[in-house]
């Protein structure tokens, strides 16, 4: 704890640029609502290669919440190669999310409105097209799991679950 | 090390038994839930726990084989009575003077130190305080004995939200720096599926759930059936069913985390708020397997 203190005082050991925050409401478990904001900060560009997670004793003191679930989120990332733990240091970031790149984005953005209008067209209200969505995605991902796919896939499924 | 181990613990009040059949072994390291409904038992186990009272049938020990309530145990744990054992008309720093006296080893360093960050006045009187600056103050003087195992009582019951999140805050801080473990009971679902990464349930005296929050999630999940196509007997136990003309609910406990769920049926993951109320809901009737065959 002494040498922890010690650490955080040193100028290059600066805040670190993510807060997190719970959404107790929902649903998805709090381990993966940490992984998801860092993702999510990753993709919009708050936080970058080589910046520091906060410490587990920080986050701890600050949510509330047990120290193995901080730990398990900070593996969980680590696992999918986005961070990566320095000893006596702490949890860097370390990779960027294999996304598609913009034009391809751009691409499904468009073939995505043009379903939206023809549900739309059908009759569908907001709550219709997210309740098929949610559906659809969860038999897809289903299916990927039968076809072998690994446990990152399960993880997807239970937040869709977990949303829904 | 397993910090708390029981074998067949039982305690008979009279003709009553408030615990019977409590096998349980729980790793070191976990924040561990003990929930159940008033009279479930709880407050008996953790009074075994600690020492306050010995048992009727089968046997305790804690921090890897201790007795419970030997010399070597009462020195690793330290326990929160529900009320809040303060002396309440001594004030904060007699209050510390007294704890240090009365325990082998104590850190007044650390005492002193978290009362000057929760802002109590060391010159008040514990009765003055605050329910939640008295919570902090017992919790304080707990952990200044830098036990192996914390134990306590619904803590939280009594507290508003703000002192509730400071007080598991607390506590959270303690395990992340002395890696102390915390057996705490509480009626607090909502609160207990951010801070427990372990699930101890007691229901009718006797021990219905016992595992890992991780392991208790890959192993339960909500099922909805047409009920004209009932869900057919497999590797799963049926916790709770809830039928409608048109669909039936289940929540099913998984014999293993491969079982697979007969096709057709639409499932999803449970969460631990959910999965408790299920497992508080069952009656020791509806536990008889009459249920499983009531949906075939």
């Amino acid at each position: 704890m002494v040498l922890d203190e010690a650490l955080s005082d040193s100028p290059d050991r600066a805040a670190s640029p993510i807060v997190f925050r719970l959404d107790t409401a929902s649903g998805v478990p709090t381990y993966l609502q940490l992984v998801q904001q860092v993702e999510h900060a990753l993709r919009l560009g708050y936080l970058k290669q080589g910046d520091r997670l906060p410490r587990v004793r920080e986050v701890v003191a600050d949510l509330a919440i047990n120290p193995n679930t901080v730990l398990k989120a900070y593996r969980d990332l680590e696992r999918k190669g986005l961070a990566s733990g320095r000893p006596g240091q702490g949890t860097f970031i370390d990779g960027s999310l294999g996304q598609a790149t913009l034009p391809e984005l751009t691409g499904l953005r468009r073939s995505l409105h043009a379903w939206l209008q023809a549900a739309d067209e059908a009759g569908l209200d907001e709550d219709g097209i997210v309740a098929l969505i949610t559906s659809t995605l969860r038999d897809f991902s289903e299916r990927r799991d039968v076809n072998g796919c690994g446990e990152a896939t399960r993880e997807s499924r239970r937040q869709v679950g977990g949303v829904a | 090390m397993n910090v708390l181990q029981t074998d067949g613990l039982g305690r008979r009040y009279r003709t009553n038994w408030a615990l019977r059949d409590c096998t349980l072994s729980i790793p070191e390291g976990h924040l561990v839930a003990l929930v159940g409904p008033n009279g479930a038992g709880k407050s008996t186990l953790l009074n075994l726990v600690v020492g306050l009272t010995s048992p009727t049938a089968g046997g305790v020990t804690v921090l890897g084989g201790q007795p419970a309530g030997s010399r070597a145990a009462l020195d690793g744990i330290a326990f929160v009575a529900q009320d809040m054992p303060l002396y309440r008309h001594y004030s904060v720093a007699d209050m510390v003077h007294q704890t240090r006296n009365l325990n082998l080893s104590f850190d007044t360093a650390y005492a002193r130190r978290r009362i000057t960050e929760l802002g109590i006045d060391g010159k008040r009187k514990a009765g003055k305080l605050s329910g939640g600056q008295q919570a902090q103050l017992a919790l304080t003087l707990a952990l200044a004995r830098h036990p192996r195992l914390l134990v306590l009582d619904e803590p939280t019951a009594r507290l508003d939200p703000l002192a509730r999140h400071d007080f598991m805050a607390t506590v959270m801080t303690a395990m992340a720096d002395d890696g102390v473990s915390a057996l705490l009971s509480s009626h607090m679902l909502a609160e207990l599926e951010r801070v427990a990464d372990y699930l101890v349930l007691i229901s009718h005296g006797r021990v219905r759930v016992d595992d890992t929050v991780d392991n208790l999630l890959d192993r339960h999940r909500l099922v909805a059936a047409p009920t004209t196509a009932p869900v057919p007997d497999g590797d799963w136990q049926i916790i709770e069913a809830r039928t409608t003309p048109s669909q039936t609910h289940l929540l099913v406990r998984l014999a293993s985390s491969q079982a697979s769920l007969p096709p057709g049926c639409e499932s999803r993951p449970v969460g631990i708020e959910e999965l408790t109320l299920a497992y508080l809901r069952e009656t020791p009737a509806s536990r008889a397997p009459t249920l499983i065959g009531a949906t075939q």
